[in-house]
Parts: structure tokens; C-alpha cells; sequence
């Protein structure tokens, strides 16, 4: 038996379909994985991601923690609440995950996987040593993601009214406190909508209140095909500690400057970024019928060889749509080996579908 | 509970064969399959032609989520292909026992026999879940 999230039993009462995921018991689906999909895109949805690592950093060198650990550089971070999307790398450059950090009001609030959640605190504890900080995982918080393009509007009907102002006023990737609760404008879908951290021991009640009011609980399964239409990185799958954030469409996460900001994994990154030798994450669309799934052979005529890191049916395109990652010198066409047989696909940037529209 | 009809014979890989008047086989997969798969979204027929021998692949069916092989339940020439069924995919899910994926001419019809009846189908199923 897997770790339970405060919600199981209501999974279960909604006909879950449960998975283990990371040693979780997590629902897939709970009918319909492509229906969830589309009502994800098309209304709004609510996923229990109350598995997910919370972590408040603290003390006088907070920041300065932050800047040495993570590639992105926090002090980007200048208004209350703003949000930043950064990898943790080792010191070879490769990443041990990949997290989201919210500005708060006594250090910053750190959000990583869940799968991870071991390595990542012995990382972050092994890192703190020569800091003033102080770690503190929230494991008595709970967290839903309500995404969507009416999830802002239907969750503030149901919350007391500074909440629902709170939810009115947030900026995109910003997230701020109400009472014990944390609202942020985040998400892992390419639609608008929030992620709320809350105590467990609101979360059964209030959850079972969204899902009263129409809001369809959304499982696991349309979570990754959500998040792939939508060009984001899947930890461990489109990338890991072998595998650099230039290889993984992540270029963008790493503030090079200040140049005398020395991060971890900053030397390596450096050396690969001179050496001009990392392969690059590209999507890929096939055009014929069949579904692209990870690590299947992806060739590139006179360039060479990659494989996917993530392939599925994207229920928007109604194609099927992968992550791969491929040399740098990759045109627009490629070949992919499905079951013996190679099926051309187009090559195209890693972001197929933002707010419900089809951008390939 | 899934539904298995009692006038067909299942193979343990979750496929469905009926005898037809006619002394051809149509076969499919079975409820039971097609709820563990989820959200059905492509087909791979076998050729109008081809000599299956009983338990050979026949051709795949894929999910959102995996790709599943489809085996012959019993050895035979195949005569004809569902080519419905690889534009709308979806069918396998809603009527998994309309959706048939291909007919065979058997080879020995006596390796009908050596199939699942519902109850035996039932059981392994069950088992399987």
C-alpha cells in the first residue's frame, strides 16, 4: 500500500481508478481520462495534488541560499507573491528537480515533486550548511489544483469573500496568503487557474464542495497529457540528474547574470554552453495515425539519432504529439520507429496547445 | 463488473470470438479489456489474407494511456478487417462486442472449444483484476 493523500476515500467515492505514482496512491482517472482532458481545457477541473512537496525556506540568508541552489535566480522575485520556475542542479549540471518559488512575506516557499521529495530535502539540507537558513517541510498542507478557463471564476462563488478577491486580483504566476490558506495563479496545464495550499484538515470539506458544484475531479492521467500539449517537462522522464536544463528546453530557467552569481552546477553549465554540444527537446507531431510514446527511436536524416522522452494521443489535436529530445542540428522533419516501422513526423517547438488553441 | 456475454467463447489474452451462422469467426476484445486499456485511440488491423495461427499476434490497440498487442483466439485465414474501426477508434470503448476488429475462415473450428466459456472468462478475469 502506498502513502495516502486526506483525499482517498473521496477518490474512491468518486470512482477513481487508482495508480500508485511515486509511492502514492494517486486516481488515473475516474471514467474518462479524454473527457477529463476536455473539460480541463474547455471549463475547469480540480486535481488533488496534495502529494506534492511543500517546503518554507527562512532566515537572514534566504536569498542567498536560493541564488547559490537554484539556477534561476530569486531575486528576480520583486513583488509580494511573484513566482519563479527554476531547476536544482548538481554539480555535473545535471537536475535534481525541477520546483516552483513563491516571494512570501518571511523567506520563500518552495513547491517540488513529489517522487523526489527524499533526495530533493537531503539536497537542499546538504546545500543550507554555511547559511543562515531554515527548512521547514509543511507536510500538514494539502494541495488542490483547479485549472481551467473558468477555474478562477467558479472557485471564487465558493470561498469566504477576502478569498474570492484575492483569487480576483492575482497576477499570472503569483501566489499569495489568505488566513492559513496559500493561493497561487499556477498551474500545470496551459490553462489559467489556481493551486491552493490549505490545512488537511479543510481540504476533504472543501474539496467536496468544488466537486458539488460541478467542478469534475481530474486524475493523473489527463494531468500528463494536459501538461504535455502544453510543452512542460514531466521530472524523470523528460529530464533527470544526467541530463543538462540546455537539453531539456529549459535554457530560459538559467539567469546567467550576474556572472558572479556562482549556483550550483554553474561551472559545468558553462563549459556545455561554450562546447556548443547539447542536444535540444523539440516536439513532434505525427500526422499519421499511431501514438508516439517515450523512448521510442527518433531519426534525423544526415544529423543523427534522439528518442522520445514523452509521447502520447493529444486529446486537443486529436494526433498524437511528443517530446524528444534530438541533436542540436534537427530541421523540421524527422522519422520515428514505431513497432518496426519508421512514420515521418514534423519537428516543432515544444508548446502545442495555451488557453484551449492549437499552436502547431 | 464488466459485462460478458454468454453466447461467445474468450480467450485468457481478453478477446472475444463468435461463431457465425456462416462458420466464420468474429472477434473482438472484451469489456473487461477495453475498461483496463481506458480511452481507446488506435487500431492496427491484420491483413484480409493473412493465415493467423491460434494465440499470434493479430494486430494492437492503443490507449492514452499503453499499446496492447491483439492474439488470434484460434488459428484461421483472415477475410475480413472492421476498417470503421481505425477512424473511430472510440467505438472499442462504448460497444466493445459491436466493435469487432476482424473475421477469420478457421483453420479447425474444434479450437473454439478450447476457449473460455463466460463463466470460465469470468473467473480469469476476475482473477486478473
Amino acid at each position: 500500500m502506498g502513502q495516502r493523500t486526506p483525499l482517498y476515500d473521496q477518490h474512491l467515492a468518486f470512482g477513481a481508478k487508482m495508480v500508485d505514482f511515486g509511492g502514492w496512491d494517486m486516481p488515473l482517472h475516474y471514467g474518462s481520462q479524454v473527457e477529463e482532458h476536455h473539460q480541463v481545457r474547455r471549463d475547469c477541473g480540480v486535481f488533488d495534488v496534495s502529494h506534492m512537496t511543500v517546503v518554507d525556506v527562512s532566515g537572514a540568508q534566504a536569498t542567498a541560499y536560493l541564488q547559490h541552489l537554484l539556477a534561476n535566480d530569486v531575486a528576480r522575485l520583486q513583488t509580494p507573491g511573484k513566482a519563479l520556475y527554476s531547476g536544482m542542479l548538481n554539480e555535473r549540471g545535471g537536475v535534481v528537480d525541477d520546483l516552483i518559488v513563491y516571494l512570501a512575506e518571511n523567506g520563500y516557499r518552495v513547491v517540488v515533486n513529489a517522487a523526489t521529495r527524499d533526495k530533493d530535502l537531503a539536497w537542499m539540507t546538504r546545500q543550507a550548511e554555511g547559511f543562515a537558513v531554515e527548512l521547514n517541510e509543511r507536510a500538514d498542507l494539502a494541495m488542490l489544483a483547479i485549472q481551467g478557463p473558468k477555474a478562477r471564476a467558479r472557485t471564487a462563488e465558493l470561498v469566504t469573500s477576502a478569498r474570492a478577491s484575492l483569487i480576483n486580483e492575482l497576477k499570472p504566476f503569483q501566489g499569495l496568503p489568505e488566513g492559513d490558506w496559500f493561493i497561487a495563479r499556477t498551474g500545470y496545464t496551459g490553462e489559467d487557474g489556481l493551486e491552493i495550499m490549505l490545512p488537511a484538515a479543510e481540504v476533504t470539506a472543501f474539496f467536496g464542495e468544488l466537486v458539488g458544484a460541478g467542478i469534475a475531479p481530474i486524475g493523473l492521467g489527463a494531468r500528463d497529457t494536459l501538461r504535455l500539449e502544453a510543452g512542460m517537462n514531466l521530472y524523470g522522464q523528460d529530464m533527470d540528474e544526467d541530463v543538462s536544463p540546455l537539453a531539456a528546453n529549459m535554457a530560459w530557467t538559467i539567469a546567467w547574470e550576474p556572472a558572479g552569481r556562482d549556483f550550483v552546477g554553474r561551472q559545468a553549465l558553462e563549459a556545455q554552453r561554450s562546447a556548443g554540444d547539447q542536444p535540444r527537446l523539440v516536439g513532434l507531431v505525427l500526422e499519421e495515425r499511431g501514438v508516439l510514446r517515450a523512448h521510442q527511436v527518433v531519426r534525423v536524416e544526415g544529423v543523427g539519432e534522439g528518442e522520445i522522452t514523452s509521447g502520447s494521443f493529444s486529446p486537443t489535436l486529436g494526433k498524437s504529439i511528443a517530446l524528444a529530445r534530438v541533436p542540436a542540428a534537427t530541421g523540421d522533419r524527422a522519422e520515428v520507429e514505431i513497432r518496426g516501422k519508421w512514420y515521418p513526423v514534423r519537428v516543432v517547438q515544444p508548446n502545442f496547445v495555451r488557453h484551449g488553441k492549437a499552436l502547431i | 463488473m464488466s459485462d460478458i456475454p454468454a453466447d461467445l467463447r474468450y480467450a485468457a489474452s481478453h478477446e472475444w470470438a463468435r461463431l457465425e451462422m456462416d462458420g466464420t469467426v468474429t472477434v473482438g476484445i472484451s469489456d473487461h479489456a477495453q475498461e483496463a486499456l481506458g480511452d481507446v485511440v488506435f487500431v492496427e488491423l491484420p491483413e484480409v489474407g493473412q493465415q493467423l495461427t491460434a494465440g499470434q499476434e493479430a494486430g494492437v490497440v492503443e490507449s492514452v494511456k499503453a499499446a496492447s498487442d491483439i492474439y488470434a483466439p484460434i488459428g484461421g485465414e483472415v477475410i475480413a478487417v472492421n476498417e470503421a474501426l481505425t477512424e473511430s477508434p472510440e467505438n472499442v470503448n462504448s460497444d466493445p462486442y459491436g466493435s469487432w476488429f476482424f473475421k477469420l475462415k478457421p483453420s479447425d473450428e474444434a479450437e473454439l472449444d478450447k476457449l473460455l466459456d463466460a463463466d470460465g472468462y469470468k473467473a480469469a478475469s476476475e482473477a486478473d483484476a
